[in-house]
């Protein structure tokens, strides 16, 4: 690994030179132009965890998606992640929750440690307010198979706040799995232009009933409920919505 | 280095096409099944239908080609996929001219063969590979006899069926006599593209696996043993992030086992003459897939392994690691069929084809076992088993159906982080001032330690054999090699503690017939070279699942700076240490590894290794061919994955 240099630049330029292994030069005695004997290769994949259109009871029906992408090695990647809703009929574009540039290392066997920058907002488009983090993540699995991701972020205002995402996968069948999801989020500052208050914000659980036609490609339906907490509820109120709610979705998960 | 490469094509295409057509045209009437692959076989000394040495050529190439009743994009060799039979003779000067017609760069290994480091035909490591349009010629003398094989030693051509049986007829007359002879070739085809598969590996969890645990089967297990040891059971490997049905990484969901290169369906068939004793030289030639072999109403006589003559061990079934190969004699009395039935250790598939006196008929086949659970052995070998946190004594309850060969009784009680101490009051005799070194979680990194500890508590092979591995572990964690005084180890040919040798392993019941075990397998007459191992060298098979790095010690080969040193002539003991759930064929390329089963000088040579999930096997090495050789986790993907690394001998 100690010819791997990673590069992060800010924006949308970062950059992961990965020296080919040279072998040659290390004791093995072959001649320059013979090739290395098991050769490794960089590799990008990208999973659309969820993909879905969620029906709410109280709120606005809404295309949601949740996405990861990388490209790498076995031990050091470039993820970009995206979370985000476009509200159906309300006449704004897609809004991210988060679009997240991490550069991510292996550093136990289920754990990759993360950190890079974090945007939310609406791309291209005025209808949604903006900003920029600083973010540091963990992802991996917990012991029993827990897929868990945990983010902690400082705005460009210096305001922090964390979230944590877990799911798991109870095979039902050998293609049929129920997945129970766990979103919390939570901030140490308060920043009501979006929405966030101090303290606990909100708690979102869902279970979602996925089959895989393929591996790569699993239609899924499910319900969810959610609720706001403390500030973030007031915030909410304020601005009309309701602080709990239940929906359902129907979607698909895919990765290629 | 005797390698006379032609700097570009000597043939013209035309000319090869032609040459190939000479060679195959028997192939093509036939339907495009590798000529040797003859019904009929070969009567002794009567070879048709196949490459003859000392002096062919071959022609690598993307063909199209029916298998398993689909068009497929195999590599072919001399027009058949899988290639021809080659047949040498022992005492022979080979003359191997294989012409690369691919668009990439291929090579061929001559798997088994001892040979001169430049005609091993590993890229990389023994050449720089043939290129494109080029012929290299291959020139090596002939100083064995038995059954091999060959195969791609580039990239993963090897799955796209660029293999092939090779033969070498023994200058002497072989200690066992027959009248006939059939090459079995066994191998996993898939209509993907290997390098998806390899991609499906790397990312997705459990890709090819359709027969895991399942909510269903919790409550069937729950009904069968209680609600609470299905649930400590199920508790502990989800604990570990494991699957206890991770049997195969690659599967019957996307392979076709072929036999001689033709599916089931295909009813290959082998001809016979009632009375005749046949021949089966058998070979796994596939890229990821174990096979367990039995031919109902039929005892098959184990004569060969690896090549190299054994003495007779009669069995109903063997279980052959992917690139072993075995000699087996029938005698079908009977003017009846017989199934030639292998299935894959996962359960998943088999490959099939049938011995008969006539073409056309049919016998009964076999139904697939159920896929077996694996045990606490694949448990506590893995790396990252916190065993001292966990209730052994729940487990010691448990029905476990897919445990064969375990004994509970060992586990129960057991305080495996009390283990690290114990044995003390067996480790008399000289200096042993690395005891500190026992803590193997210590110095691997790796819980394995309770799996060892507890071999050993049942292992009386010798008083010291105890703090040998405790020394041996201790000082890989230095350097990943150990190299203990001589005075310390254990007896030429003992079986190290912590090999299951009397194991077929996972998904094999002893109990409902006579299968073939590591322990079984006693050479003819002893081995050349009669010195003790003048050092140890241990290594660790390791890997991380769920990125699907495979490694020894480790470090996948991109991690490694240079070769593993033996030094010429050494006699060396080569120790094993598998820390993964997964068995690994562990092949040396250039020398045989003695394997210490036990039977004392009667230790048989082999040049692939099976080493069980949790296993310590260990083998002699007489260190005399000069140069660099490749040493490897004959698993494709595995090897690909980083499990190899280059021996070096100087």
């Amino acid at each position: 690994m100690k010819s791997k240099t990673v590069v992060i630049g800010t924006g949308s330029t970062l950059a992961m030179l990965v020296a080919a292994g040279a072998q040659a030069s290390d004791g093995y005695d072959a001649p320059a132009n013979w090739p290395s004997p098991m050769a490794e290769h960089a590799r990008a994949s990208v999973l659309v965890d969820r993909f879905e259109y969620a029906s709410p009871d109280k709120g606005e029906e809404a295309l949601v998606w949740d996405f990861q992408a990388w490209y790498g090695g076995d031990v050091n990647r470039v993820y970009l992640k995206g979370e985000g809703e476009n509200t159906q009929g309300d006449g704004e574009d897609a809004e991210f929750e988060n679009l997240d540039l991490l550069y991510s290392r292996l550093i136990a066997d289920f754990w990759e440690l993360q950190g890079g920058i974090g945007y939310q907002g609406g791309i291209a488009s005025n209808d949604h307010p903006e900003r920029y983090f600083g973010v540091i993540n963990l992802q991996g699995l917990v012991p029993y198979r827990v897929e868990t991701d945990l983010d902690l972020r400082v705005s460009e205002d210096g305001d922090v706040s964390a979230s944590l995402e877990s799911e798991y996968d109870l095979r039902v069948t050998q293609r049929t799995y129920l997945q129970p999801r766990l979103e919390v989020a939570a901030a140490a500052d308060e920043v009501p232009e979006f929405g966030v208050g101090e303290g606990l914000n909100s708690v979102r659980t869902g279970l979602r009933l996925r089959y895989e036609i393929t591996r790569k490609f699993a239609p899924y339906i499910g319900g969810y409920w959610e609720k706001s907490y403390g500030d973030t509820a007031d915030l909410a109120r304020a601005s009309g919505d309701a602080t709990e709610d239940t929906g359902v979705v129907a979607g698909v998960r895919l990765w290629f | 280095m005797a390698a006379a490469k032609s700097p570009s094509l000597p043939l013209s295409r035309r000319q090869l096409l032609k040459t190939g057509a000479a060679l195959g045209l028997g192939t093509a009437a036939l339907g495009l099944r590798p000529a040797w692959a003859n019904p009929w076989g070969q009567a002794a000394g009567y070879p048709q239908g196949v490459e003859t040495g000392p002096d062919l050529a071959l022609a690598i190439r993307r063909d199209t080609l029916p298998i398993a009743g689909k068009t497929a994009r195999p590599i072919s060799i001399n027009g058949t996929s899988p290639g021809p039979l080659i047949r040498l003779k022992e005492g022979q000067d080979a003359v191997l001219r294989v012409t690369n017609l691919l668009e990439e760069p291929t090579s061929i290994h001559w798997h088994g063969m001892i040979l001169p480091p430049g005609m091993d035909g590993v890229p990389g490591v023994s050449f720089a590979g043939i290129a494109p349009g080029e012929t290299f010629t291959y020139r090596f003398p002939v100083r064995q006899s038995g059954t091999y094989w060959y195969h791609s030693h580039s990239g993963l051509q090897e799955q796209l069926g660029h293999a092939g049986p090779l033969v070498i007829d023994a200058a002497e007359r072989e200690p066992f006599r027959y009248d006939r002879e059939h090459v079995l070739l066994l191998t996993d085809w898939t209509f993907e593209d290997p390098a998806s598969v390899f991609r499906n590996l790397k990312l997705g969890e459990g890709y090819y696996n359709f027969q895991e645990r399942t909510v269903a089967d919790f409550f069937v297990d729950v009904e069968k043993n209680g609600f609470a040891d299905t649930a400590a059971q199920r508790a502990m490997w989800a604990q570990m992030r494991m699957s206890s049905r991770d049997i195969a990484d690659v599967t019957g969901s996307t392979y076709s086992y072929l036999l001689n290169g033709h599916a089931p369906s295909d009813n290959w068939t082998a001809l016979f003459k009632p009375g005749e004793t046949l021949r089966l030289r058998i070979i796994n030639g596939s890229a990821m897939s174990y096979f367990d072999m039995r031919i109902p109403g039929l005892k098959m006589t184990v004569v060969a392994a690896d090549g190299q003559p054994v003495q007779p061990v009669p069995v109903d079934e063997f279980r052959i690691g992917v690139a072993e190969t075995y000699d087996v004699l029938v005698t079908p009395k009977d003017d009846g069929a017989y199934s030639l039935f292998a299935e894959s250790m996962d359960r998943s598939g088999f490959a099939l084809g049938t011995l008969a006196p006539r073409l056309g008929m049919t016998a009964a086949v076999p139904a697939r076992r159920q896929i077996a659970d694996r045990g606490m052995e694949a448990m506590g070998a893995h790396g990252d088993m916190d065993m001292s946190g966990m209730d052994h004594t729940q487990m010691a309850g448990i029905d476990h159906p897919g445990m064969q060969g375990m004994d509970h009784s060992k586990m129960q009680g057991s305080d495996h982080s009390g283990m690290q101490g114990m044995d003390h009051s067996k480790t008399q005799g000289s200096g042993h001032s690395g005891m500190q070194g026992m803590d193997h979680s210590k110095t691997q990194g790796s819980g394995h330690s309770g799996m060892q500890s507890m071999d050993h508590s049942k292992t009386q092979v010798s008083d010291h054999s105890d703090m040998q591995s405790m020394d041996h572990a201790q000082m890989a964690g230095m350097d990943g090699m150990a190299s203990p005084e001589a005075g310390t180890m254990l007896p030429v040919g003992v079986a190290q503690p912590g090999s299951r040798y009397d194991q077929a392993g996972v998904g094999i019941d002893p109990s409902e017939r006579r299968v073939l075990v590591y322990r079984d397998l006693k050479a003819f007459t002893p081995w050349p070279d009669r010195r003790p191992p003048g050092r140890e060298l241990e290594l660790h098979l390791t890997g991380n699942m769920e990125r699907y790095m495979w490694s020894f010690v480790g470090k996948k080969f991109s991690e490694v700076t240079g070769p593993i040193h033996f030094e010429k002539d050494e006699r060396l003991r080569l120790i094993l240490v598998n820390d993964t759930m997964m068995e690994h064929p562990i092949h040396l390329h250039g020398m045989w590894m003695e394997l210490e089963n036990g039977a004392g000088e009667l230790i048989p040579r082999k040049h692939t290794l099976n080493v069980k999930p949790g296993e310590r096997v260990s083998a002699l090495i007489t260190a005399d061919a000069e140069g660099s050789w490749a040493f490897h986790c004959h698993l494709l993907y595995h090897m690909d994955a980083g499990m190899f690394r280059v021996v070096k001998v100087a």
